[in-house]
């Protein structure tokens, strides 16, 4: 057993630390405050080709694992929560998707542009009624000819408007319930597909999250991912990925709360020295970089056991669960270790713990990854 | 077009730390980085790959580990790396350094040398110009931009108080500063290609013809007489005073040291 990254992981790191360092960290505060979607940064990740880091070369991507993605990732929400949400949307759920399901020619036709950074990818699951609960889905999908014609509404929808490349569920046959539902792939232009209200957010404010709007919206036959029914195993399928995404934002909004306020008790003095030196600060920074240090070994092996073709649903839930708990924790704790300058904008942590707590909620709840874990478990 | 750029793997001083005890540097942890100004030299040749069209080949003399800095410049666009590396080159300093590189140059095709002003750990600024000799070339240091003209390139030359645009006929061998330009980042599929497709060449004292007794600790005539840290310097003045007084106080104190 290693604990050791391979060179290029190393190699990886070097680059996206540099990346984020240079081109994300300056940017973070103002699109948050602004509640702006960073469009520039996405250019520039699209340019090093972050936009496609699992995709295999023919499809346009940069040939890594998915390993090298939660890297990416990690690093990226060191800094903005916003930016390496982003990026997992646009990977996880939508390219993923294609990649695992798609018919040949949707691959060619979507893949490369998406891999490219060229367009964005986005995944509309969720409805008003239809949360976690994903069976209770309003949308329907009816055949009309060489189209399925859409009607009903998602919301919460990540790098919506933003997005090219929508990756949709809609119920195909209402009376076989789960089965029942089917995987589109539905292109922003698409006649009747529209872009709805945008939401005002605690967190992640500069991510797009709108609803989209289905009216009489017409999508090719051939444009139906996976077969008619399956939609809700691709459902589930896509998210065990995605939350290896999530689960990297967390850790990595996490080690970015814990290196700021290394940085910080270091230097804040108060009863004559530096708070660093006070014995509670010290046990709370250790017990923070020892649960992030857990949480990293479960992206990390949750990861691994995708790229080597593992089932690896439990491990992805164990994840997503545990690194959204530590960074909650650990970004609440670095605000109150930064006192009251930790509450004011003036410092990013406040930034840090409002982004923290999408983690621990979208892409399936906490209490959704131990429902998986359990099911595991009692199988 | 054949392009020779030699790199240097070297500590970031950066994030080199005192030990405030000892007054020595702390190098443990302290990540390696290819040489600030090498970089831009790297830069500017991929510029001009992307311009006109060339081969680069990067080239750094150094230990096993200075294969990652040859791998970064691999992901960042160059087509060729070479790690000279041998137990014979160890221990020299700026002339057997410069003497190994000129061997080993001397065994490929170029039309441009490039090489940084010089390297943030050792600051000497002797190589580029040393290779230069020995391989007989023309070379103008300081150089913060160029471009390609038929089959010469037109440099500009920094000097401390203005710029010299000078044009040099290929083959020539420049010495580049790291204001020259922004190095790229590397690409991510860049970096799956330079640990999966691309090669480090490794080449020893075998594969290269040179004077043994002009290299390594033996061919090197520098010797390092005694080395200690700086003395720190005082704590500065702090006045505050109004403008009037502060431009008087500034006038009597460079008085005082007889600057003015």
């Amino acid at each position: 057993m290693e604990f050791t990254l391979k060179k290029e992981h190393k190699l990886l790191k070097d680059l996206y630390q540099s990346f984020a360092e240079n081109e994300v960290k300056p940017l973070a505060a103002e699109v948050d405050e602004e509640e702006r979607f960073p469009i520039e940064t996405v250019k520039k990740m699209a340019e090093i080709g972050m936009m496609g880091i699992p995709v295999p070369k023919e499809y346009g991507g940069a040939g890594a694992d998915n390993v090298a993605y939660a890297m990416a990732v990690e690093e990226l929400a060191k800094h903005c929560g916003t930016t390496a949400v982003i990026v997992s949307a646009h990977t996880s759920l939508c390219i993923a998707p294609i990649l695992e399901n798609g018919t040949p020619a949707q691959k060619e036709q979507y893949l490369p542009s998406l891999a490219k950074g060229e367009k964005i990818g986005a995944f509309g699951l969720t409805e008003p009624n239809a949360g976690t609960d994903a069976a209770g889905q309003q949308t329907i999908a009816v055949l009309d000819g060489d189209n399925y014609i859409l009607n009903g509404s998602k919301i919460f929808i990540t790098n919506a408007g933003y997005a090219d490349v929508y990756i949709i569920f809609a119920m195909t046959d209402r009376s076989k319930g789960l089965k029942g539902i089917t995987a589109f792939i539905v292109e922003k232009g698409f006649e009747g597909f529209s872009i709805g209200k945008k939401e005002k957010k605690m967190g992640i404010k500069g991510s797009a999250t709108c609803e989209l709007i289905f009216e009489n919206c017409v999508v090719p036959k051939e444009n139906m991912l996976g077969k008619e029914g399956r939609g809700f195993g691709i459902a589930m399928k896509t998210l065990d990925g995605g939350r290896i995404g999530i689960a990297a934002q967390a850790l990595g909004l996490a080690q970015g709360a814990l290196d700021e306020t290394v940085k910080y008790t270091k230097e804040r003095k108060q009863f004559g020295r530096a708070i660093a030196k006070f014995q509670n600060t010290q046990f709370e920074l250790a017990s923070m970089d020892t649960k992030i240090e857990a949480s990293r070994l479960l992206v990390y092996k949750a990861a691994y056991f995708k790229d080597q073709k593992m089932r690896y649903s439990k491990e992805a839930a164990m994840a997503k669960l545990f690194a959204a708990d530590t960074a909650m924790e650990v970004t609440t704790k670095a605000v109150q270790l930064h006192g009251g300058y930790g509450y004011t904008r003036e410092y990013p942590v406040e930034r840090m713990m409002r982004d923290a707590k999408i983690t621990e909620i979208y892409e399936g709840t906490s209490e959704v990854q131990k429902m998986v874990i359990a099911a595991n478990l009692l199988k | 077009m054949n392009i020779i750029v030699c790199i240097k793997q070297v500590p970031d001083t950066t994030e080199v730390r005192l030990n405030p005890e000892t007054g020595t540097l702390i190098r443990d942890g302290v990540p390696s980085i290819i040489n600030p100004d090498d970089k831009a030299g790297l830069e500017a040749a991929l510029d001009m790959k992307d311009a006109h069209g060339a081969h680069i080949t990067v080239i750094t003399m150094g230990p096993p580990q200075a294969d990652v800095a040859l791998r970064e410049a691999l992901a960042m666009g160059a087509d060729k790396a070479i790690l000279l590396t041998d137990r014979a080159f160890a221990g020299a300093d700026t002339l057997a350094t410069s003497t190994t590189l000129a061997a080993a140059i001397r065994k490929l095709d170029y039309d441009l040398v490039i090489a940084g002003r010089q390297a943030i750990d050792g600051d000497t600024a002797q190589v580029g110009p040393q290779i230069a000799d020995h391989l007989d070339l023309p070379q103008v240091s300081y150089v913060a931009g160029l471009e390609k003209k038929d089959n010469s390139v037109i440099l500009k030359r920094q000097f401390e108080d203005s710029y010299h645009m000078i044009q040099v006929e290929m083959p020539c061998l420049i010495t580049t500063l790291s204001e020259m330009n922004k190095p790229r980042y590397m690409r991510v599929g860049g970096i799956m290609d330079a640990y999966n497709e691309k090669v480090v060449e490794k080449w020893t004292l075998e594969d290269i013809e040179v004077d043994t007794t002009k290299i390594g600790l033996k061919g090197s005539p520098t010797k390092v007489k005694k080395s200690f840290t700086k003395g720190s310097k005082p704590a500065g003045e702090k006045h505050e005073v109004s403008p009037q007084e502060a431009g008087k106080l500034i006038a009597l104190k460079l008085k005082e040291k007889y600057v003015i």
